[in-house]
Formats: C-alpha cells, sequence, structure tokens
C-alpha cells in the first residue's frame, strides 16, 4: 500500500489498466445503488440495467446508428474544413511576425465569442442545414486551432532555424522544412484536444432545430421523459471521444516516432 | 591572403528596459583570418565569443565595423559559413544522413550527388552505420559528429565552431578534437573556434586568439608553431606545455578580472 504513494513512482502496465477499470466500476456502482435503492426516482435518473435497454432500443428500433454517423460526420467534416483553414494561417502568422501583429488581436478576439450564442443568427443566416452545422463546429474550432498553431511554430527551437539559415536555407525552406516539420508533433496533439472540443459544440448545435444526430435524439427522449436514452446518449458521445482519442494518439506515435518522449 | 577578414566589428545590445544600461558585448575588435588558418579563440565567460562567431556568421549585425569574406561584406547567413553549435542542433525529424544532405538538397542538388557527397563524410566521422538513425538515439559525441559532417557536407569557406565540443565528457571530447584535426590535416580549411579549453585550444590550433573580460576584445594573438600531423602525445611534450603555461597565465588575469567585475 505504501509504494502507491511515492510521488511520480510510476505504475506497472497492468496496475494502471485496473486502476482505470476501477474507476468506471466505482462510478456504474454508486450510480446503481443510487438508482436501485430507489434514493433516486427513474423520472430523473433510470439505472445502469435501465439504460442498457434503452440503448439497445434505440439502435434495433429507433436507427439510432444512422444519428450517430450524422453526428460523427458532423464533427469530421466541421472540423477539418476548420483545420485547413486555421492550421496554414496559424503556420503563417507563428512564421510571419507583421502577419501576426496584424491577425492575433482580431483572432484573440473571435477566440472568446461563444460559438453557441452564434446558433441563431447562424439559422437566420443558414437555416438549419448541414451548413449552420458545420458553421457552429468551425467558429468553435477555428479560432482556436489558429492561435495555439502559431504559438508553437512561433517557440520553434531557434537553433534549429539558424542552423539551417547557416546551412544556405532561404526564408521559404526555413518555414517549410524546418518549422513546419518541427511544429508538426505540436500542431497534431492541438488537433487531438480541438476535436475533443468540437463534439461539444455539435451536441448544442444539435440540440436546436435538428432533424437528426445525437444531440437530436438527446433532446427528443427529454419529451419523453426516457432518463435512459439521454444518459445512453451521452454515454455513447463519451465512448466515440474516448476512441478517437485513441486513434489519434496512436496516429501521433506513427506519424512522429522521431520525436522525444 | 586574408580570406575572411574581421575589421572593427562591435556589438552593443540595447537595454533590456527603460532605463536600463546597455550591454557592451564586444569591444570594436580586428582579425585577420588568412586562407586555412585554424584559429580558436580563448576567452573568459561572457567576454562576447559566441557574439563574434555570430556576426562571422552573419546572425547577429554588429554596431559597429563589418565583416569581409574575399572582400565582400557579409550581409546574412549563407552557406559560405558553416556553423556548428554547441546545443545540438540536428533536426530530429530527419536521420543522420538526411542531417548531412540538408544544405546540399537546399541547394537543389541532384539525388545521386548528396548520396555521393553524405557517404563520403559518414564515412569521415565514422557515422556509416548510422546513417539511418534519428538523432534522438545518438550519443552526444555522435549527434555532434553529425552536425560537423552536415556543416563540412556543404564545403563552407570557413567553419564556425562554437564550443562544439562543451557538453561531452572527457574521453569522448579528445576523440572529436583528433577527428576534427585530421579532418582539417588532410582536408584543409578556415576555422574559428570558441572554447574555454586551454588544451584544447592549443592541440586544434595554429592561431590561439585570447580575449579579454567583458566587454571583450583581443588581448593577444599566438602562433602555435607545434608539428603536424599531432596525435594526442602533443599535449605531453615540453612545447605544448610552455604554451600552456603562457596561455594560462593569460587567461587567469582575465578570469579574475572578469570574476570581480561580476562581484561589483
Ligand atoms: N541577445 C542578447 N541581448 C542582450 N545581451 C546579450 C545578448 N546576447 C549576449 N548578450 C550579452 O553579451 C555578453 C557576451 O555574450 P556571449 O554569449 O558572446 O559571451 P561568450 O563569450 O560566448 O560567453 P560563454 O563563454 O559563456 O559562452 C554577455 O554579457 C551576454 O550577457
Ligand atoms: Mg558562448
Amino acid at each position: 500500500m505504501a509504494d502507491l504513494f511515492v510521488p511520480l513512482k510510476p505504475v506497472s502496465p497492468g496496475r494502471r489498466i485496473a486502476l482505470g477499470i476501477l474507476g468506471f466500476v466505482v462510478v456504474v456502482a454508486v450510480w446503481w445503488a443510487v438508482t436501485a435503492s430507489g434514493l433516486v426516482k427513474p423520472l430523473f435518473l433510470a439505472g445502469p440495467w435501465a439504460t442498457l435497454q434503452a440503448g439497445y432500443a434505440l439502435f434495433f428500433e429507433f436507427g439510432f446508428l444512422n444519428d450517430v454517423l450524422v453526428t460523427v460526420g458532423r464533427v469530421l467534416g466541421g472540423f477539418l474544413i476548420a483545420s485547413a483553414v486555421a492550421v496554414p494561417l496559424g503556420i503563417v502568422m507563428g512564421a510571419f511576425k507583421p502577419v501576426e501583429a496584424l491577425l492575433e488581436p482580431l483572432i484573440s478576439f473571435a477566440r472568446y465569442l461563444p460559438a453557441s450564442a452564434f446558433i441563431p443568427l447562424l439559422i437566420l443566416w443558414a437555416g438549419v442545414g448541414e451548413t449552420q452545422k458545420l458553421s457552429v463546429i468551425f467558429i468553435g474550432a477555428v479560432f482556436q486551432i489558429c492561435l495555439m498553431v502559431a504559438v508553437i511554430v512561433g517557440g520553434v527551437r531557434m537553433e534549429l532555424i539558424e542552423a539551417a539559415y547557416t546551412l544556405g536555407a532561404k526564408s521559404r525552406g526555413v518555414v517549410l522544412r524546418v518549422m513546419l516539420p518541427a511544429a508538426a508533433p505540436q500542431i497534431f496533439e492541438t488537433l487531438r484536444l480541438v476535436l475533443g472540443w468540437a463534439w461539444t459544440y455539435v451536441i448544442v448545435a444539435e440540440l436546436i432545430g435538428a432533424s437528426a444526430g445525437i444531440g437530436f435524439m438527446i433532446i427528443d427522449a427529454q419529451r419523453f421523459l426516457d432518463t435512459g436514452q439521454m444518459i445512453f446518449g451521452i454515454f455513447v458521445i463519451g465512448v466515440i471521444g474516448l476512441v478517437s482519442d485513441f486513434l489519434f494518439k496512436q496516429l501521433n506515435q506513427r506519424l512522429f516516432s522521431w520525436a522525444a518522449s | 591572403m586574408s580570406s575572411l577578414a574581421i575589421e572593427g566589428v562591435g556589438r552593443v545590445f540595447p537595454p533590456a528596459h527603460r532605463g536600463g544600461a546597455a550591454t557592451v558585448a564586444l569591444q570594436p575588435t580586428d582579425l585577420a583570418v588568412a586562407h586555412n588558418d585554424f584559429i580558436t579563440i580563448l576567452g573568459p565567460s561572457g567576454c562576447g565569443k559566441s557574439t563574434l562567431l555570430r556576426i562571422v556568421a552573419g546572425l547577429d549585425t554588429p554596431t559597429s565595423g563589418r565583416v569581409l569574406m574575399d572582400g565582400q561584406p557579409v550581409g546574412g547567413p549563407g552557406p559560405d559559413r558553416g556553423m556548428v553549435f554547441q546545443s545540438y542542433s540536428l533536426f530530429p525529424w530527419m536521420t543522420v544522413r538526411e542531417n548531412i544532405c540538408f544544405g546540399l538538397r537546399e541547394k537543389g542538388m541532384p539525388k545521386a550527388e548528396q548520396a555521393e557527397i553524405s557517404g563520403y563524410f559518414l564515412e569521415k566521422v565514422g557515422l556509416r552505420q548510422f546513417a539511418d538513425h534519428y538523432p534522438k538515439t545518438l550519443s552526444g559525441g555522435m549527434k555532434q559528429r553529425t552536425a560537423l559532417a552536415r556543416a563540412l557536407a556543404n564545403d563552407p569557406k570557413v567553419l564556425l565552431l562554437d564550443e562544439p565540443f562543451g557538453a561531452l565528457d572527457n574521453q569522448t571530447r579528445a576523440l572529436m578534437q583528433e577527428l576534427l584535426l585530421g579532418i582539417w590535416e588532410a582536408d584543409r580549411k578556415t576555422v574559428l573556434f570558441v572554447t574555454h579549453d586551454i588544451d584544447e585550444a592549443i592541440f586544434l590550433a595554429n592561431r590561439v586568439v585570447v580575449m579579454t573580460a567583458r566587454p571583450g576584445r583581443i588581448k593577444c594573438d599566438v602562433a602555435v608553431d607545434l608539428p603536424h600531423p599531432r596525435t594526442y602525445t602533443v599535449k605531453t611534450t615540453p612545447e605544448f606545455a610552455e604554451y600552456k603555461a603562457r596561455l594560462t597565465e593569460e587567461i587567469r588575469v582575465e578570469t579574475i578580472r572578469a570574476d570581480s567585475m561580476a562581484a561589483e
């Protein structure tokens, strides 16, 4: 027991997995206890078993798979468009200080505009179709990515850049063949982080004026007071988030095995 | 014939904050470097050795004076002045071979020619077996050998080294000195080499330049007439000891001065 509480002492892989599972088990056990004992009414919180049954029904009777795919599609779509705009812009900002001076105050300001507050306006402009959903995610992600990429690129070690210059590289070569690859692992790490945030934006977007998607299902379930379906929907979001995070990390390690861990 | 001329080069850094004092990093300094000279620059910490080297490399601009390469004023960094830094400056996403090819690729050299040149220098610094390794898997000595090969592959007119072996242990350091000197004895190059280490300075150089404490200027310029090729055994000869005694005294005075200035 004592060796569990030595500061910074690493845990063995087996013990790490066991502890991770323990965390989930404790939460589910508490959940089960408060619902099975009648402490919390099923009207407010369905128990674990009822939630699973609701999930089964969702997939096999209500076509929930389609909702999941629609939501995943929206997240990826909005996220990819935001990345395609923000990563190059962030690189240019990070590399060229006048561009940064021009855009940084503007984007820093825009970053604090909450994406969800744009939803009514976006509905006015783009209706309630996919354009509006993608726009919410785009607004939520694009400024964040831009600023973080600029900081990462601006922080590339000066020695690498100077070494490149003394080897005959010009500005273009320094940006494309030194700053970009040097910053790439951290840029990917940033994208992984922002993808997580994109999930929260998409659900908010789907709570208003949607006809499909996980968020829509949750709002729909609320009308029938089906807490089992609502909880299951939230649970699915968590699982997809966990999986995409894991895949992103794997991709990172594969692409950037040269980086010192 | 002088290939590199440093004429009245000085550097004053502006105050870091308003009302602060400006830092005189380097007093106006003159140094004429002949073709194929191997000059080592010795001096107490903070006397402006790195500043001088960076100005020659074109990475910093002097506040007075100028640097001439074959009569042409230096405007910025360029492949004619290769540099090896003290801190490891290899590109971590490139293998040893790709690092060595970096300058050649920037030049737009055909792949086959790049392979030939990188092969030659990999052999020269003894890293053929490690050609496809990434820097993170190399020891400190191997990293600096790669950095040296990368600078040499570009065939610069002047090679600038800023305490390149400073972070290495003594044994590795001695091997690196012999390696560098061997390359210089075989191919000849104009070299400016900054170091703290008196033995290293004498062993490598045909001229040792000693700088004063900050703000630095050149205090003395000692020609080293030890025969080539030199091996580590030269370090135990009486001639070597004589140079060492003289330079130790010169440096001691400056270090004491630097120390008492820091105490004020
Ligand atoms: N960018 C800078 N801004 C302000 N002062 C600087 C800057 N770079 C160097 N200096 C100052 O200039 C002086 C000379 O610095 P330099 O790095 O050239 O010394 P050095 O001889 O290489 O020292 P060391 O042996 O410790 O490497 C130092 O006092 C340093 O603090
Ligand atoms: Mg220095």
